[in-house]
């Protein structure tokens, strides 16, 4: 009895302390009480809290599963981690819910007679080898293919790349983070000639503007947004948010400017323009650490099939880029960019004050974009002309939107023209690459082959006769669905998915292979901060599911690369990484041993000397500085940073008289991706059902149409028929309507337009022209 | 028997001195937050006049800016 009144007084202490903790997050946002969160989970009932990176988004917030019995039970944020503090958004609180869908994938399904017949794992891994095989005995190594993904596990794409690359002989590997951040890629490359942010999530604390560029953090990256409104409502940090539409992230902001799609080229170089006409130009930064160059414009969008696209960069003097920036005054953008005067001169004097530091966010707005690679190299011209760079609260910072697009795609090299260090096209790459792989350096093609796009066009022509897809939906996230789902239901091509769910893309698969999902395999991640994320493996996966690295690395070996590929079932995600790893030696990208990630949540590369590079080429941070000043940009042979010259030039499609909107296409908070997981997440899908069109007030006023009517999205690919969405969630400009895509049956990208950028081959997702019925 | 929580509102750079007088008590959880100048006190007594006696304490710590209740409750 007694003991029963002490149980019922400490609950209600715990309530107490609750009530007060809850009340203190609602007056300060992101509070932590780390202390008391660690003590109940240690006090939760016989959970085993197991640590590992959110499996939806870049951000990388570290969370705790809460394991009981085998089964994952609960989740909870991180205190420990930096990157969130112990905080999760809605998805990330949710996330191992749909592990237990009813229609989970557990076993092996091979089509037979138009049917798909559950078949042992080790039988479908033989037909996928055998298949495999064959088409490369009868039609050569190019006519294979996997395409990957930002989602996949360090580990996975290592051995995809070493099985194409390496031991195959081609280079038709490819992933859906071209999707998502290729122009971030190419931006830096060709500015930095180094990839990924320069600074770190720190930034937030230090920054005194937080300018987003075409980027909604308020749903996109939640948790480093709430780390933002904290330095807002603490410290008087501002936040301005330059988009083509009113979302969350502009009703938080300070203030919200709205642009006229794809003119952010011009006004970014018209704060160029602003800050060299008023004198803001760091001198001695940019003397000492900058050149200018300029390449070919009118560079086409891609459309046509075996579009092929080479930058000639050429070196032009300051006077040069200053004389082409005369085409950029404000009184001259504000007229087609629908940005006034006094808004670009205001964002240029943000900038241009060199006693306020500033950081840019961005992701898809400038990434998706058929000048994805121009924009990035704009906005690093603003950081750069004003050195407002590698340093703690300045710099660019672009944000990837999968956890591992970073970790996997870029550093491992799941793309074409990729290595693990390096590209195919460079030799000491490719030897660096056969020495540790352990093959003749002839096996590594040196000329990329297909990107994305052009890898489902290679399928809808039957130039590629078996595909392989691991961790990613196409059939729901490419642009112009309409034209490659009928290519891949294709006989000429064999399709092989690997999943966790049954997706529109495994609908159109000769085999489907079931996945183990995130928590269910041992793997690591790498988010936008460069910091790479170990996991162990939590629980068991149902049925038959194997991590993805498994079957490829099962495959291989049935294909007769056993030697290449020694690596053991229980421990081979620790045996690849540490193979890996010596890819990246050195002060430069030196990632950190196994047992500190494993004791770490999440550990930032460079990795030197037992310390993380905060901010990457500050002498100040940065050991790999080796010039003697205070900055170097080591990436480039003369460790100077290029300021582009790029102008402003057309989308390939606008609205005209047939088709008089633009369309925007992205996300929601609710769902990650093609929902393919949050989409079998009760409380999340309750809260999201389904995908809608968002319309101007006035707009639909004038198409007659009110909130939830039937609205059908035409363009000269396809159409989509989608409830109307007025005044709710965002608000689109006038002439402009938005749909997200996370929504299977409702898929707009049916009506999409797969242009891209010349140079990163990246989809724009953001702009095609499309006409509006209500139906 | 009342079991009370207070959000504790800091002097500027004052919470460490403030913790070191809450230290001093026997009848109160203390909860820092890591992030902001405020602390959470649960306070735990045995009769109304206790709870008086505490709060008058509370009231008259180095480094208190501000003191707000929050939730209340007489636990027998």
């Amino acid at each position: 009895m007694v003991q029963t009144n002490v149980d019922r007084r400490s609950f209600i202490k715990k309530m107490a302390a609750a009530a007060a903790m809850t009340t203190a997050a609602t007056m300060f946002p992101g509070i932590i009480f780390a202390s008391e969160q660690v003590k109940n989970l240690n006090n939760a009932g016989n959970l085993d809290w197991k640590k590992g990176p959110c499996r939806f988004c870049g951000v990388g917030c570290g969370i705790l599963v809460g394991v009981e019995s085998g089964n994952a039970v609960a989740v909870k944020g991180d205190p420990n981690c930096s990157v969130n503090k112990g905080l999760l958004c809605v998805k990330g609180y949710h996330q191992t819910m749909c592990i237990q869908a009813k229609d989970r994938l557990t076993h092996a399904l091979v089509k037979k007679n138009g049917s798909y017949v559950k078949t042992p794992i080790n039988e479908a891994l033989d037909l996928v080898a055998s298949k495999m095989k064959q088409t490369i005995e009868d039609h050569g190594k190019d006519s294979v293919a996997m395409y990957t993904s930002g989602q996949s596990t360090i580990p996975e794409g290592y051995v995809a790349s070493k099985l194409m690359k390496g031991a195959i002989g081609t280079n038709n590997l490819d992933c859906n983070a071209r999707l998502c951040m290729a122009s971030a890629v190419t931006g830096f490359l060709t500015t930095f000639g180094a990839d990924e942010p320069m600074g770190c999530y720190e930034d937030i604390d230090h920054a005194d503007y937080f300018i987003t560029w075409g980027n909604n953090m308020a749903e996109m990256h939640p948790v480093l947004f709430s780390r933002m409104l904290e330095q807002k409502n603490n410290r008087g940090a501002k936040i301005i948010d330059f988009a083509t539409r009113t979302t969350r992230t502009s009703m938080a902001s300070n203030k919200s400017i709205l642009f006229e799609p794809q003119t952010d080229l011009a006004v970014a170089n018209a704060i160029c323009y602003e800050i060299i006409n008023n004198g803001w130009v760091n001198k001695s930064f940019v003397e000492k650490h900058c050149n200018f160059s300029k390449g070919i414009t009118n560079i086409g969008y891609g459309l046509e099939d075996k579009f092929k696209f080479t930058d000639k960069p050429e070196k032009i003097s300051f006077e040069e880029y200053k004389k082409f920036l005369k085409d950029y005054t404000p009184e001259k953008v504000a007229k087609y960019s629908k940005v006034s005067v006094k808004d670009i001169k205001y964002l240029a004097n943000i900038y241009g004050d060199p006693n306020k530091k500033v950081v840019s966010y961005w992701c898809m707005g400038m990434n998706q974009h058929t000048r994805g690679t121009w924009i990035n190299n704009l906005v690093y011209n603003i950081h750069l002309l004003t050195g407002k760079i590698s340093q703690p609260g300045n710099g660019p910072f672009s944000l990837t939107g999968q956890p591992s697009a970073c970790g996997t795609a870029r550093e491992v090299g799941t793309f074409t023209h990729k290595l693990p260090h390096g590209v195919v096209m460079n030799k000491k790459d490719r030897e660096m690459a056969a020495r540790i792989w352990k093959v003749p350096v002839e096996n590594i093609p040196s000329k990329p082959t297909y990107h994305a796009t052009e890898m489902f066009r290679a399928v809808d022509r039957g130039d590629i006769k078996f595909i392989w897809t691991q961790v990613t939906n196409p059939l729901v996230s490419l642009p112009k669905t309409s034209r490659y789902r009928p290519a891949m239901e294709k006989d000429s091509c064999f399709v092989v998915v690997s999943d966790v769910f049954p997706t529109p893309t495994s609908d159109v698969a000769d085999v489907i292979l079931p996945a183990a999902w995130h928590i269910e395999k041992a793997g690591m991640y790498g988010n936008s901060e460069r910091r790479t994320q170990q996991w162990d493996k939590m629980v068991e996966g149902p049925g038959d599911t194997m991590p993805d690295a498994w079957m490829t690395i099962e495959v291989a070996k049935r294909m007769g690369y056993g030697d290449l590929f020694p690596y053991s079932e229980e421990n081979h995600a620790e045996e690849i990484y540490n193979e890996y790893r010596q890819f990246h030696e050195g002060a430069k990208h030196g990632m950190a041993p196994l047992e500190v990630l494993k004791k770490e949540s999440g550990v930032i590369w460079p990795y030197v000397d037992g310390k993380s590079t905060q901010w990457r080429f500050n002498s100040e941070y940065d050991p790999a500085c080796t010039n003697g000043e205070d900055f170097h940009f080591y990436g480039k042979p003369d460790g100077k940073a290029v300021i582009w010259q790029r102008p402003f030039e057309p989308a390939p499609e606008m609205p005209d008289q047939e088709y008089p909107f633009w369309l925007n296409t992205g996300r929601v908070i609710e769902h990650w991706h093609t929902g393919s997981m949050t989409r079998r997440i009760p409380v999340l899908h309750k809260a999201m059902p389904n995908a809608y069109v968002e319309l101007h007030p006035e707009d639909a006023i004038k198409f007659g149409i009110r909130n939830g009517e039937q609205v059908k999205v035409t363009s000269r690919r396809g159409s989509c028929t989608l409830p109307a969405s007025i005044n709710e969630r965002g608000l689109p400009t006038k002439g402009q309507v938005f749909v997200p895509f996370f929504d299977e049956s409702l898929l707009i990208n049916d009506v999409t337009l797969d242009a891209f950028c010349p140079i990163s081959k990246e989809p724009d997702y953001k702009k095609c022209a499309v006409k509006i019925e209500k139906v | 028997m009342p079991i009370k929580s207070y959000i504790l509102h800091c002097e500027y750079q004052n919470k460490n001195i403030l913790l070191n007088e809450l230290q001093k008590l026997t009848n109160c959880e203390v909860i820092p937050a890591q992030n902001h100048e405020v602390i959470v006190v649960v306070t735990d007594t045995d009769s109304e006049e206790t709870d008086t006696e505490l709060y008058n304490q509370l009231l008259e710590m180095k480094g208190l800016k501000h003191l707000s209740l929050v939730s209340g409750f007489d636990a027998k």
